[in-house]
């Protein structure tokens, strides 16, 4: 039936999250920016709510619920809300643990599900984004030959997160003309990591280059995916994940634009009691509004297991124009303010330009 | 639990409106936007449809059972888009479905429902001095015995030659402000009330848009909305402006459906010339075409869902004056933007009147204008998440 309502288990999580996020980030995030790195005890107090990990079975290290891309959305607009680069990271290992449960076969399930399913947060990632003009998801410029036993990978990825830190990889490439995620172990010889990226935004999130040289990856390892899930699928979750990110930073930028209105007198009154200023508030509000929306429609699709491609898609499109008009309204609010570190608005604006720019870094 | 797919009754309920609106609105649909201020006699089969009907709450059935009830708002959206789809200018000309239908039923006593309930009203608010700023309005209602004497000028009133009595808001005391403004039926045939003239407009066209004088107009005591009775109970000003909050979602969706008129038209324009939209392309590889195509799309969805929360929250007993207004920037605000780009994109088949797209384009301008304008839709959301007073953000 359709309902704009919460259930009363969505509620709990949302608050619970909510609580974690402003407990431990709303103001640690700018520090963490600042210094590009997140603390671990933070990460972990995200993992322990265990969202990551909920719908996969206890037999492979789960807590064995239903698996809701809604929940996940809700969850994903919560945490970047406090910081989009600990929205990704804290979730990370699901861009691992989620296409190997949904498209894996028993036998790679076993091996490498329990690695990352446990209580510790354990770094696992997925390379997906390739640097330079052009890319497309869809059209991977990595590719994967078969030969023998195994498949050789060549290419270039960029955006890995915490790529150092993992010792496990999905990296996707396409083998004669199909996109394929490959598991790969970080001690696989012909996998280069770089040094760190520096990047306009997300800068406590450590991501990296990868350079695929001659890459043996044995043939076993290839996620083959069934009639329910595949590639396709993976980046339509993964698109759905980003507008919720995206709808996250934005409400940031929203909220404190408009508490910042109130407060702030120029000629004798808060800025707020001026139109062009109200009117630009009103606007964030309702793109918000309209992005959280778009997002939860694709994930209403997808938990009612209905083809979502069009909407992911329209979903991610709109969270990526739409983050970057509220997060630049969030700017124009403050004024000179807006472009000083101190106020997160500016650090809202430079991690909203990633929402139509990257995939792949965190799954509904 | 957060569902945004529409269960099956509402699916079937927009279906038969589609047909509905393909079959019966868009063959004539031209025909009547050249002949402006004819009365499109083929509405008549629609007076007290089903559909339409503007009952009063308490004469519904109580009937738990119907699938769809509890779900007036939502059919409301649901059936503004389609019929726009079709030609939102009899959405606007449905007989016995006025806006002035619609106070009666809200504010209207039961004696008055039994009088007019069957009768078609149409709803007169603005005046020359008195658009956006309503409550600054100076036609004059004074009590003379058993009659109320009104005097003043409406401007803008929709289905003005096709309805049978006018609801008009009048000042009774114009010291009290808004608290001295009163809602009052006035009979077409009343002494010294005065079709004066129907507005040529750029759109709408097959809707009758007028101006009634009333100069010592006479009515009976009785027709002051609510009851004489009732008066000082009666919720005035404010109780119009509270049916704004189901109306505007539904504004919403008649720019909605306009614009995808527009959008569905060139689409099937585009698909002719093999341009198909294909929602797995990167963004690198799409052309400025599918690009705006695609923003169009988007946007009308974001559009439509703000009118369905503000709908559906309106059924579920949920303030929504906030989500009702944000709904109407936003739609109102897109609808012209979305059909003006399609036109562009249609190019010299945007422009011809050959082809609706042009008239679309025309119907759809007033969208962000009546109802409230967008930049009054804006500040009634800007005041509420602000938590400003209409002095302080005016
Ligand atoms: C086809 C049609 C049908 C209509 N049907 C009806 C009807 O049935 N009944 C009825 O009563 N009325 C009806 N109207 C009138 C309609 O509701 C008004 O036109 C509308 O409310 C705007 O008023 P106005 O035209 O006087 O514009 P104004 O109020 O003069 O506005 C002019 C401009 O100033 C802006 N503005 C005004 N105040 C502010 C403010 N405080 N802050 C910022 N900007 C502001 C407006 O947004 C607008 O851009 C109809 C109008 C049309 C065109």
């Amino acid at each position: 039936m359709l309902s704009f309502n919460m259930s009363e288990e969505q509620t709990i999580t949302r608050d619970t999250v909510a609580r974690l996020v402003k407990d431990l980030i709303i103001d640690t995030a700018h520090e963490m920016d600042e210094a590009g790195n997140i603390p671990e005890e933070y990460i972990q107090a995200a993992w322990e709510l265990g969202a990551s990990i909920a719908a996969i079975p206890e037999a492979y290290g789960g807590y064995d619920m239903d698996y809701s891309p809604m929940m996940n959305a809700i969850i994903l607009e919560e945490l970047a809300y406090g910081d989009m680069a600990f929205a990704v990271a804290a979730t990370l290992p699901s861009m691992f643990i989620f296409p190997v449960y949904e498209m894996g076969t028993e036998e790679q399930k076993k091996k490498y599900l329990p690695l990352f399913c446990k209580e510790a947060y354990t770094p696992c990632t997925c390379a997906i984004n390739e640097p330079g003009f052009g890319f497309d998801p869809h059209k991977l410029k990595t590719k994967a030959v078969k030969k023998n036993g195994s498949y050789i990978l060549n290419g270039e990825k960029c955006f890995v997160p915490l790529a150092k830190e993992s010792s496990h990889f999905l990296i996707a490439a396409s083998c004669d003309g199909e996109n394929s995620f490959f598991i790969a172990d970080a001690e696989n010889a012909g996998i280069n990591i770089k040094k760190p990226e520096r990047n306009l935004g997300l800068y406590s999130l450590k991501t990296y280059e990868v350079a695929l040289d001659n890459c043996e990856i044995p043939a076993k390892n290839r996620l083959v995916g069934n009639s329910d899930c595949n590639y396709d699928k993976i980046i339509q979750k993964s698109a759905i994940a980003m507008s919720a990110i995206g709808t996250g930073v934005s409400r940031a930028s929203y909220e404190y634009a408009r508490d910042y209105a109130k407060e702030r007198i120029q000629f004798g009154e808060p800025i707020a009691h001026k139109q062009s200023i109200a009117f630009m508030i009103a606007e964030m509000a309702y793109e918000v509004e309209a992005m959280r929306l778009m997002t939860w429609k694709a994930a209403s699709m997808l938990e009612n297991g209905k083809d979502c491609q069009r909407d992911s898609f329209l979903a991610r499109l709109y969270a990526g124009e739409m983050s970057m008009k509220v997060t630049d309204h969030g700017i124009q609010v403050l004024g000179g303010h807006g472009f000083i570190r101190e106020h997160p608005v500016e650090r809202y604006y430079r991690n909203a330009r990633g929402v139509a720019i990257l995939h792949g870094m965190a799954i509904v | 639990m957060i569902n945004l797919e529409l269960s099956e009754d509402l699916k079937q309920y927009q279906e038969d409106m589609k047909v509905f609106a393909e079959t019966v609105f868009r063959p004539i649909s031209r025909k009547y936007d050249e002949a402006e201020h004819e009365y499109p006699q083929e509405l008549e089969d629609l007076r007290g449809m089903k559909h339409f009907d503007r009952k009063k709450k308490s004469e519904k059935p109580a009937d738990k059972s119907e699938p769809t009830s509890g779900k007036a708002n939502m059919r409301g959206v649901i059936s503004s888009e389609e019929i726009a789809w079709g030609d939102p200018s009899f959405l606007i000309s449905i007989p016995n479905a006025g806006l002035g239908n619609v106070a009666l039923v809200t504010s209207g006593s039961d004696e008055q429902f039994e009088k007019y309930g069957d009768k078609w009203l149409a709803m007169a608010i603005t005046e020359p001095n008195a658009g956006s700023d309503s409550k600054a309005m100076n036609t004059t209602a004074k009590l003379d015995g058993d009659d109320w004497v009104l005097n003043g000028e409406k401007i803008f009133v929709s289905c003005a030659d096709r309805c049978d009595a006018v609801v008009v808001m009048a000042t009774t005391d114009k010291s009290a402000g808004k608290e001295g403004i009163r809602s009052f039926i006035v009979d077409k045939n009343s002494p010294g009330f005065t079709l004066e003239k129907l507005e040529k407009k750029m759109g709408l066209r097959g809707s009758d848009t007028g101006t009634f004088s009333m100069t010592d107009c006479r009515i009976p005591k009785d027709n002051v909305l609510g009851g004489f009775e009732k008066t000082n109970k009666n919720k005035g000003f404010k109780g119009t402006m509270q049916t704004f909050d189901t109306s505007r979602p539904m504004v919403a969706a008649m720019a909605i459906g306009v614009a995808r008129a527009a959008l569905d038209y060139t689409r099937e324009v585009m698909a002719e010339n093999s341009i198909i939209p294909d929602y797995k392309k990167g963004s690198i590889n799409i052309s400025s075409i599918e690009k705006d195509f695609f923003l169009m799309e988007a946007n009308l969805e974001a559009a439509r869902l703000l009118s369905w929360k503000a709908a559906w929250m309106a059924d579920n007993k949920k303030p929504n004056s906030t989500e009702a207004s944000m709904a109407k920037a936003k739609a109102g605000r897109q609808g012209v933007l979305i059909t003006q780009k399609c036109c562009e994109l249609l190019g010299p088949m945007g422009l011809s009147t050959k082809h609706l797209a042009e008239k679309w384009l025309r119907d759809v301008r007033v969208m962000d204008i009546f109802e409230g304008t967008g930049q009054i839709q804006h500040l009634i959301v800007a005041r509420n998440i602000l938590e400003l007073s209409s002095t302080q953000l005016k």
